[in-house]
């Protein structure tokens, strides 16, 4: 249970500036979506929130501490990232690799203790792959992985969870899998998690408060239903969308046109 | 993850097989060369060196000396360079990431040889710590190319390993042509041919105890740094920003890493020469038959790699005894095919 606030927050990479004035005020146990096209800033952003970023202006507080002012140690203590993609070399097995998760609490030489063990026990219980334990993490299928990276994050017992894109290259049943989990993290721990999301409408089902980002800019920040409605997608993603509810939940769902297809909409049709 | 009492167990088990290889392999390269003396009787005199023993001596004097002046300084020396060049071998591959990493990779090897052909050049006779001019000028040169290869791939407060890899490269290359510039003009210079040859193939060139004295301690402790930092290197497969998100100090740690690394190859090529595959081959070996670990990789590595450059040097002295081949020669020849082996058997372990 963390909250993070962004104040007056801008970047720059060298050739440019990735994000402007950027306010942002995520409460403990929130669960916000990043939306945004590539290159709005989605992934700079969680890159500040995990403090391996420095603004360039502005600040960026865990709970009420100055990131900058924060060893990583204690950081990674605190807030864990699963990043777009992750590459290992080396044929660890999958316990081994949720033991890196550990890495921030384990003293140098003294080695994993049985409490190290069993908050990996735990952790590779919640992501839901026990059985994985010994298979070798580069031989699993891309959804297993990422769910071994989810189990590695909680190792590290986050306050704050950030998460870069978590559904991509992953079939629906994974998709679908992936968030749940998240979701229930949340709910039942209270863990605050912030998200970059790519699918609207898994953004929209999953995620109480939506954050979305244009060019660097936040262009609107609410409930999916406030967020996600026809106009405010079409000014910034400039693709024609229709926008629904859902059928079960209600929420607002998003359904993509061809293009040349604006005019046969089915309302349009009978009137 | 195994039990703990089960993974301690393979583990001292693991690693008091390795002890035992390097023992044997200690006594045998005592034991031959143009004398060979009986292993009863280098355990007699070892155990003589006790206080507790007073062994009657069977054995000739000159043995003796041969034993404790030349023979074993030579199999420590050969010990501490296996030992020193397979764990910068595992700290390179580590934090590099790359499968072709060796002790060598950023510049060392062509720094220490450049070192020691000018000084071969040099009209100088000097000696420091029991050292001559030529393996104080490779310890120099290997880390003042280090130093040079970080510095010129440092942008902006960091040193991306691309950048360092390719200066490493470059930085190398061009010492490389120095070294050849001189062989072409040894005439003018009156440079051995032979003394740069032998250098740059390896030659164990341990003269006494003192030498000893000060690689030792030099090597011991940048094994037991490496291992303090095996579980940073250990987040550091995950790459630079994955290790940052896992706690790690990423340029701290890389630093400290770079500079261990470097000094355990200066140590190694001071008196060993540029002897090759080792850092390269016995990483590799260890990870394939124990796991990737660095905990385990390391300390095992450098009992593994102490072992092999100990056997190598003892075929280097004795296949065609009285002449002595490089002994970077034999570890070519064993190491190349081995290695090989190896990826062959695990060939699916390497998806780089």
């Amino acid at each position: 249970m963390l909250d993070l606030r962004l104040r007056q927050v801008s970047f720059s990479y060298s050739d440019g500036q990735v994000l402007h004035d950027i306010n942002l005020s995520v409460g403990a146990g929130e669960m916000v979506g990043l939306l945004g096209p590539n290159g709005s800033g989605k992934t700079t952003l969680l890159k500040l929130a995990s403090g391996i970023l420095k603004p360039g202006q502005g600040e960026v507080r865990l709970d009420g501490a100055d990131l900058r002012l924060m060893s990583r140690k204690s950081v990674a203590r605190s807030v864990a990232v699963m990043p777009q993609q992750f590459h290992m070399p080396f044929a660890f097995n999958v316990g081994e690799m949720v033991m890196l998760g550990r890495t921030p609490f384990i003293r140098t030489l003294a080695g994993e203790t049985d409490v190290d063990r069993e908050v990996v026990s735990t952790a590779l219980e919640m992501a839901g792959i026990i059985e994985l334990k010994e298979r070798r993490f580069d031989e699993l299928s891309g959804g297993e992985r990422q769910k071994v990276i989810l189990a590695m994050t909680l190792a590290q017992q986050p306050g704050l969870l950030l998460l870069d894109e978590p559904t991509l290259h992953l079939d629906i049943t994974h998709q679908v899998e992936i968030l749940e989990r998240v979701r229930s993290l949340n709910r039942e721990h209270g863990l605050t998690v912030i998200a970059a999301m790519h699918d609207l409408n898994l953004a929209s089902l999953y995620f109480d408060r939506l954050v979305l980002l244009k060019e660097g800019r936040i262009v609107a920040d609410g409930t999916p239903a406030e967020v996600i409605t026809e106009d405010i997608l079409y000014k910034v993603f400039a693709a024609p969308v229709i926008v629904e509810p859902h059928p079960i939940t209600g929420d607002p769902h998003v359904v993509i046109m061809p293009q040349g297809s604006a005019d046969s909409r089915p309302d349009n049709a009978v009137s | 993850m195994a039990s703990k009492p089960r993974r301690r167990r393979r583990l001292a088990s693991v690693l008091l097989l390795l002890a035992g290889g390097l023992v044997l392999a200690f006594f045998l390269a005592s034991a031959f060369g143009a004398v060979t003396i009986s292993l009863s009787d280098i355990c007699k005199m070892l155990l003589n060196k006790l206080a507790f023993f007073d062994f009657p001596d069977t054995w000739r004097a000159v043995e003796e000396t041969i034993l404790f002046q030349i023979r074993m300084p030579r199999v420590v020396g050969g010990a501490l360079v296996g030992a020193a060049l397979a764990t910068a071998g595992v700290l390179f591959q580590g934090l590099l990431r790359n499968p072709m990493a060796d002790p060598y990779i950023i510049g060392t090897s062509s720094g220490a040889a450049l070192g020691a052909t000018i000084a071969m050049v040099l009209p100088i006779n000097m000696a420091f710590l029991g050292f001559g001019l030529v393996p104080l000028a490779a310890f120099g040169g290997a880390l003042a190319a280090v130093f040079i290869v970080y510095n010129l791939a440092r942008v902006g407060g960091k040193t991306p390993i691309v950048s360092m890899l390719l200066a490493g490269f470059v930085v190398s290359a061009l010492l490389a042509a120095i070294i050849s510039f001189m062989m072409a003009i040894s005439d003018r210079l009156d440079l051995n041919i032979r003394s740069v040859y032998s250098f740059l193939m390896g030659h164990i060139s341990v003269v006494g105890w003192s030498q000893i004295a000060v690689i030792a301690p030099l090597v011991i402790g940048g094994i037991i740094i490496a291992r303090a930092f095996a579980h940073h290197l250990n987040a550091f497969s995950l790459g630079e920003e994955g290790a940052a998100y896992l706690g790690i100090e990423v340029e701290r740690d890389k630093v400290l890493i770079l500079a261990v690394g470097s000094l355990l190859t200066a140590a190694a090529v001071s008196i060993g020469g540029l002897i090759g595959f080792v850092g390269l081959v016995m990483p590799h070996a260890v990870r394939l038959s124990l796991g990737p670990d660095h905990r385990l990789l390391v300390p095992a590595s450098a009992l593994a790699g102490a072992a092999f450059v100990v056997m190598a040097d003892l075929l280097a002295r004795v296949v065609l005894a009285p002449t002595e081949i490089p002994v970077g020669i034999i570890t070519a020849v064993i190491g190349a095919p081995f290695f090989l082996y190896l990826l062959r058997r695990n060939r699916k372990e390497y998806a780089f």
